[in-house]
């Protein structure tokens, strides 16, 4: 029993991200504008949120300096798809090539800022943020190991961002707006819908969100952020698109390859898994592959937004 | 009336691939100054110089940084005209390196002469082994090949790293063995001339793909389909042409350009080596950047790569003001970026000069097909594969 708490406390340290960023991506691309530069925007969310951590953790320590971070990371993040934005909706710029540009620019410079300032690329901070058990909670059956031990506060504050976003894309008049613009522009804005502020707004929860996902990425697995998030992002586009863009899907996505990554990093430590003469790399490789295996079965009725990727253009027919 | 559109569309393309340069130098200009403003100056100078620094063996080092980012670059700019993002130049061109460092090592009954060819040869097989996956998942079963390119980029690493223990190991350097003598490429004097080993006949092979690439392009009915098919998948379908084999074909081709980039990389003499890292090979990403500067039109990426690799070698030389060279890619990223406000600056001009192009109503149903990327000659064939679908329809 205790290896399937292992199990799933380890999930969480890779799958909570991945919700996270997903959704990030979500947003966007159900507003009609493709977002490729989740990885971007992660590694500038992660490179304020771990900074700030790195300032003042001579101050403050524990959950409220983490969640301030969290915040910070969200801030930047945001600050940073504003860019993405300008280009895909006020410019009509394709917005694959402003993505890249956002995502080579962001470790570029989270490298040049770190060394310019303190000498080396890596920012060191130390974990104070590490939950054993929460209280009571942790101490309930089954449930307390799986969801309450050994945990980040990060792991809750994913889920509550999975349940916002579920609530806010399918039942509110926001949500129905946002979907609207990014499966027919024209007729949402026949109908008195700012289709560019709309489209601004998902671009902007983007950000937030993935932001948030990149401090997520590097709190629970490292105790130095070294300008990378490991790939995460395109990870989460996979995520996302696995997931067909609907967020009860997308949690299912985010978790499949939660614990897939998990066997991938963690085999050494799962009894049955250990004594298999399979090398190390085979082991990494499952999660990708499985990912393959079951979008090739799965994609034949793709359920992207219809408009998306596409720039909108008031005068267009 | 055609060939006035066009000159004025290679020139406003130069003015506004200029304009993007100068905004994203200036923005380095700035950064240097912010960080360091007393050495930006020098530093900035430098930067410019670049290649020219350190007179041949300089221009050398430009070539050896070009050579890999150009042959990622054809690779994706060739997907980009078929309008699939080949985000997997990566994969395959850690897959092309690999098999051409294995055959180098391994294959020591190929004849000395040739033995250089088969292994380069054998990265091309690799590649476009490599991108043909997401051609084929696409064709058949509609995956985006953006996901399948990421999955296969990452899966291409672990195998890369995997095989490499087991067969060609030097596990005390934790990276590949050094290749045979005769796997390295001929330098054919050009190491004299350039007075540093770095150099080989790589740059011609590079040269020949370009031409290849843009003969392929312009001027077959082959390259033709796949630019159809780029611009307007149904009109294409309907012209007749088999779009299932041009995504498959254009992924093959583009794979096995990123495949032989590994090769010509690694096999260059230079004491290069695969480390056993859980790293994508970054060359491929830099391909996506010389892609873009260079509009996907090959010679285009090939100056574009020689530029991007001059910078390169401008932002090693500034670490002796002790700037990191990472702001090179900070500028490379503004260029790529006002790329977009050059593409509004090209319609202006393109409205100011021509009548406006009357767009007809295919902009609800096609994908999302690259813009900026497909280049001058992109609106030339957009208005040709209307035209077919056109007489298609009179026909009926």
């Amino acid at each position: 029993m205790s290896t399937v708490y292992f199990i799933a406390q380890q999930t969480m340290y890779f799958a909570i991200p991945l919700l996270i960023v997903a959704l990030a991506g979500m947003f966007s691309e159900r507003s009609g504008i493709v977002n490729i530069a989740l990885e971007g925007i992660m590694i500038v969310g992660a490179f304020f949120g771990i900074g700030f951590i790195n300032i003042y953790q001579k101050t403050m320590s524990g959950q409220t300096l983490l969640i301030l971070a969290v915040l910070i990371a969200g801030l930047s993040g945001a600050l940073f798809s504003l860019f993405h934005a300008f280009a895909s909706i006020n410019l009509k710029a394709d917005q694959t090539i402003s993505g890249t540009a956002l995502n080579m620019f962001a470790p570029a410079f989270a490298i040049y800022t770190a060394r310019m300032i303190q000498g080396v690329q890596q920012i060191q901070f130390i974990d104070t943020f590490y939950i054993r058990s929460v209280p009571i909670l942790g101490d309930i059956p089954v449930l307390g190991p799986i969801l309450f031990k050994n945990a980040y506060i990060t792991t809750y504050i994913g889920l509550i961002i999975g349940l916002i976003s579920w609530f806010v894309i399918n039942h509110t008049r926001f949500g129905l707006r946002l979907r609207a613009c990014g499966e027919h522009p024209q007729a949402a804005d026949s109908v008195g819908i700012n289709v560019y502020r709309i489209r601004y707004a998902g671009v902007i929860i983007s950000g937030v969100l993935a932001g948030i996902g990149g401090l997520a990425f590097v709190v629970p697995t490292s105790t130095n952020f070294n300008a990378t998030v490991a790939g995460y992002g395109f990870l989460a586009l996979a995520v996302l698109i696995f997931g067909q863009w609907r967020t009860n899907k997308i949690f299912a996505a985010a978790f499949f390859f939660g614990v897939m990554k998990t066997f991938a990093s963690a085999y050494s430590g799962i009894p049955f898994l250990k004594g298999l003469p399979i090398s190390n790399e085979v082991y990494k490789m499952i999660p990708y592959i499985a990912t393959l295996i079951v979008l090739t079965f799965s994609s034949k009725n793709s359920q992207a937004p219809r408009a998306e990727g596409i720039p909108y253009d008031k005068g267009s027919r | 009336m055609k060939t006035k559109i066009f000159q004025n569309e290679g020139f406003t393309s130069f003015l506004s691939s200029l304009a993007a340069i100068v905004a994203g130098l200036l923005v380095g200009l700035i950064i240097l100054f912010v960080s360091n403003s007393k050495d930006a100056i020098p530093a900035f100078v430098m930067i410019l110089k670049g290649g020219f620094e350190d007179g041949s063996r300089g221009l050398a080092q430009v070539i050896y940084f070009a050579i890999p980012i150009i042959m990622t670059g054809l690779s994706v700019g060739f997907a980009f005209k078929t309008g699939l993002f080949n985000i997997g130049a990566s994969g395959q061109f850690k897959m092309g390196a690999f098999v051409a460092i294995y055959i180098g090592v391994k294959w020591s009954s190929v004849p000395a002469e040739i033995h250089w060819l088969v292994a380069l040869l054998g990265a091309m097989v690799a590649g476009a082994v490599w991108g043909s996956g997401p051609g084929i998942l696409k064709a058949f079963f509609n995956v985006n090949e953006v996901i399948t390119s990421i999955m296969m980029n990452y899966i291409g690493m672990y195998l890369v790293n995997m095989s490499i223990v087991k067969t060609i190991y030097d596990s005390l350097k934790n990276q590949t063995k050094p290749v045979l003598k005769s796997a390295v490429l001929p330098k054919a004097g050009m190491d004299k001339l350039f007075n540093t080993s770095n150099i080989s006949i790589g740059i011609f092979i590079v040269i020949l793909a370009v031409i290849v690439i843009y003969i392929i392009l312009q001027k077959t009915t082959f390259g033709y389909e796949l630019k159809a098919c780029g611009s307007n998948r149904e009109a294409s379908r309907y012209a007749g042409i088999n779009e299932k084999r041009s995504i498959i074909l254009s992924m093959l081709i583009a794979g096995a350009l990123s495949g032989l980039g590994g090769g010509l990389l690694y096999l260059s003499g230079s004491g290069k080596y695969i480390h056993v890292l859980d790293e994508l090979a970054p060359e491929g990403f830099s391909g996506i950047s010389v892609a873009l500067l260079g509009m996907s039109h090959p010679i285009g990426i090939f100056l574009s790569g020689l530029f991007i690799a001059h910078l390169e070698v401008g932002g090693f030389n500034i670490q002796l003001y002790n700037y990191v060279p990472e702001i090179i890619d900070m500028i490379i990223s503004v260029i790529i970026y006002c790329g977009a406000f050059a593409l509004l600056f090209k319609q202006i001009i393109k409205k100011l000069i021509t009548k406006p192009v009357i767009d007809t109503d295919n902009k609800d149903n096609v994908e999302p097909v690259p813009l900026l990327i497909s280049g001058a000659d992109k609106v030339s064939v957009h208005d040709e594969a209307n035209d077919v679908t056109r007489q298609e329809e009179d026909e009926k």
